[in-house]
């Protein structure tokens, strides 16, 4: 829906200003461009600017002592090899195809739950949503090694009936799991935009459902979630974009190191230990751009994908 | 994305109201969201109280009431890094200052012109802001960085404000845009056949007009540069210059098992500036996330 307006959003200025006088026009043009002088200033210094150094980065070898030497493809060729890079890649996917769908599921349900006119909805509302607001804070990624330390919270709470837990965060296995759980905690965002849709949705449809005798799963499954598809298509590319940058809670659990066995070395954090731990600028800007084509990759296929599920009503 | 409520609540809430059965439907669901949100506010509430605690007792207790008030986790806690923790809670502030002061300016200049005005290439641009949005930090970090070390800017504010004066946080930029797209044309047109150029136009009436959309920019940006750990792990890397988050790092990764408690209480510091903000701005940050989609 957003989405949609966005593509077209641009045009519908123009019929709306009946100015005719060109010198007027141009003065307009004048002020535009005065406007927008920061914003270009920083779209060509601080983003494209970058974005294309780092493609010629990539092709280098640079410590940030002396020049950059160029290398060709050797840092894309060592990708290839590189056994740490794999397992950051497959920790991320993990992370994001587990915690994603997941932390969307809660929002959704959550949010079904109080739209059917549940009294208190503001204040149920901001308590599910104040988790997304802390979640990527040190703060809560400090707490968070604690809940699921050896001798955390969770444990603590298990030892009550007689369960003896691991020390989640520093067991391979489970490591992941726990900032899985962290990613869910935060379904807040997704589940405030979900409600706003809901509000949406025309009465209509239910009015007929009704009278038709129709079941309220099946109301659900044939009403409210094709009319929703949008709003969940919208939620899916923004919390994988998210999802894929994560950063802080793995650095924190795991004091920087990307462990226990690398098992939270994610792709943001090893490019982070190769750039700013040993100052292979050239490798982490090959980094940086695979990570670029992933994620671009992935919104285009959710793009390409959307045809065949997201259904645009009007 | 939200233009008006057509429908107020599904039909099935009337009857629910009325009936015996629904009501003590209606008491299940709130047992059950309430249970639900205890859960979920239960490790904050943990923390909070843990920070009263001794540190033994954080590791045996789950309960919230401490057994012995211990407030010298705070004083413990106040001191334990190389400065006071009001030293980094000061550069935190100055970070996010400038970050508000020119999020709020950048964004809404550029806002005024996407939203008002007609120029050359404006859809392309558009488009190009809007690609920014999606644009991860981690791949422009290394050159970034290459550019701010050449600048000999390593270990100031400025790579962390100087950006936000160019309006490079795009989201804001299109939050705004949505916001003025909305405003009735009425005035400013007024306010130009009488002769009004386009900075009256746009101090005098544009911007009074969006205060609900700057107040939401300025609560988010407040809360995400007090969060951001990435930027000021990699640009501050003296600890004249930390952060709260990047004293809380260093905090975390030197404390052995016997000082949680002091940490817990410096962690509870960090987070209620957050809170307050959550509390005073409940309003705007639910319609921002609504209109825009982004936490």
């Amino acid at each position: 829906m957003l989405l949609r307006r966005d593509r077209t959003g641009a045009a519908d200025t123009e019929s709306a200003a009946p100015v005719h006088n060109r010198s007027i026009r141009r003065r307009d043009s004048l002020a535009a461009y005065a406007f927008l002088a920061p914003w270009f200033l920083g779209l060509f210094c601080i983003t494209i600017g970058p974005i294309l150094a780092s493609l010629y980065f990539s092709f280098t070898d640079y410590s940030l002592i002396g020049d950059p030497q160029w290398v060709g493809l050797d840092n894309y060729r060592e990708m290839l090899g590189d056994a740490r890079l794999h397992s950051a890649l497959k920790v991320t996917f993990t992370y994001v195809f587990v915690s994603v769908p997941l932390q969307l599921a809660m929002a959704l349900a959550l949010a079904m739950v109080l739209d059917r006119g549940v009294r208190g909805l503001p204040i149920y509302r901001s308590v599910y949503y104040l988790p997304s607001l802390l979640g990527a804070s040190v703060a809560i990624a400090i707490l968070w090694r604690r809940v699921f330390g050896a001798n955390g919270l969770i444990n603590q709470v298990l030892a009550f009936f007689g369960i003896q837990g691991e020390g989640w965060v520093s067991h391979p296995d489970y490591a992941l799991g726990t900032l899985i759980v962290l990613n869910v905690w935060t379904f807040g965002a997704p589940m405030v935009i979900f409600l706003a849709g809901l509000r949406q949705l025309p009465a209509m449809y239910y009015e007929a459902a009704s009278v038709d005798g129709a079941s309220p799963v099946r109301r659900f499954w044939t009403i409210t979630l094709p009319l929703l598809t949008p709003i969940i298509f919208f939620n899916l590319v923004l919390q994988m974009i998210n999802a894929f940058q994560t950063f802080t809670q793995a650095f924190i659990v795991s004091s920087g190191s990307g462990g226990p066995s690398d098992s939270t070395l994610f792709y943001t954090l090893y490019l982070y230990q190769q750039g700013f731990g040993s100052f292979d600028m050239g490798y982490a800007s090959a980094m940086a751009w695979l990570l670029l084509l992933i994620i671009a990759g992935f919104t285009a296929v959710n793009f390409f994908a959307a045809k065949y599920w997201v259904f645009y009503g009007d | 994305m939200v233009t008006d409520s057509r429908r107020s609540t599904p039909s099935t809430a009337g009857d629910v109201r009325t009936t015996p059965r629904g009501h003590l439907r209606r008491a299940l669901i709130h047992a059950g969201l309430i249970g639900f949100g205890l859960v979920m506010l239960y490790p904050l509430l943990w923390m909070v109280s843990s920070s009263f605690k001794p540190t033994e007792e954080i590791f045996r207790e789950p309960g919230l009431i401490p057994s012995t008030f211990t407030p010298s986790n705070y004083s413990d806690g106040w001191t334990a890094l190389q400065h006071p923790f009001h030293h980094y809670m000061i550069n935190s502030l100055i970070v996010v200052a400038g970050a508000v002061v020119g999020n709020l300016l950048a964004c809404s200049m550029a806002a005024y012109a996407f939203a008002r005005l007609e120029f050359r290439g404006k859809k392309l641009f558009f488009a190009i802001m809007l690609m920014t949005i999606m644009l991860p930090i981690h791949v422009v970090i290394v050159p970034q960085y290459i550019l701010f070390a050449g600048l000999d800017w390593i270990n100031t504010f400025y790579p962390l404000i100087v950006p936000k004066l160019l309006a490079t946080d795009a989201f804001f930029v299109f939050l705004m845009v949505q916001f003025i797209r909305g405003l009735p044309r009425d005035l400013d047109e007024a306010a130009r056949i009488d002769g009004c150029g386009h900075a009256r136009i746009f101090l005098r009436i544009i911007l009074p007009l969006s205060m609900p959309a700057l107040a939401t920019t300025a609560i988010f940006t407040f809360i995400w540069t007090w969060n951001d750990f990435f930027g000021q792990l990699i640009f501050l890397t003296d600890p004249d210059m930390y952060t709260v988050p990047v004293a809380l790092r260093t905090f975390v990764d030197s404390t052995s098992q016997t000082s949680w408690g002091p940490l817990f209480a410096m962690s509870a510091v960090a987070l209620g500036p957050i809170f307050g903000f959550f509390l005073a701005g409940q309003r705007y940050l639910v319609k921002g996330i609504a209109t825009t989609g982004i936490k």
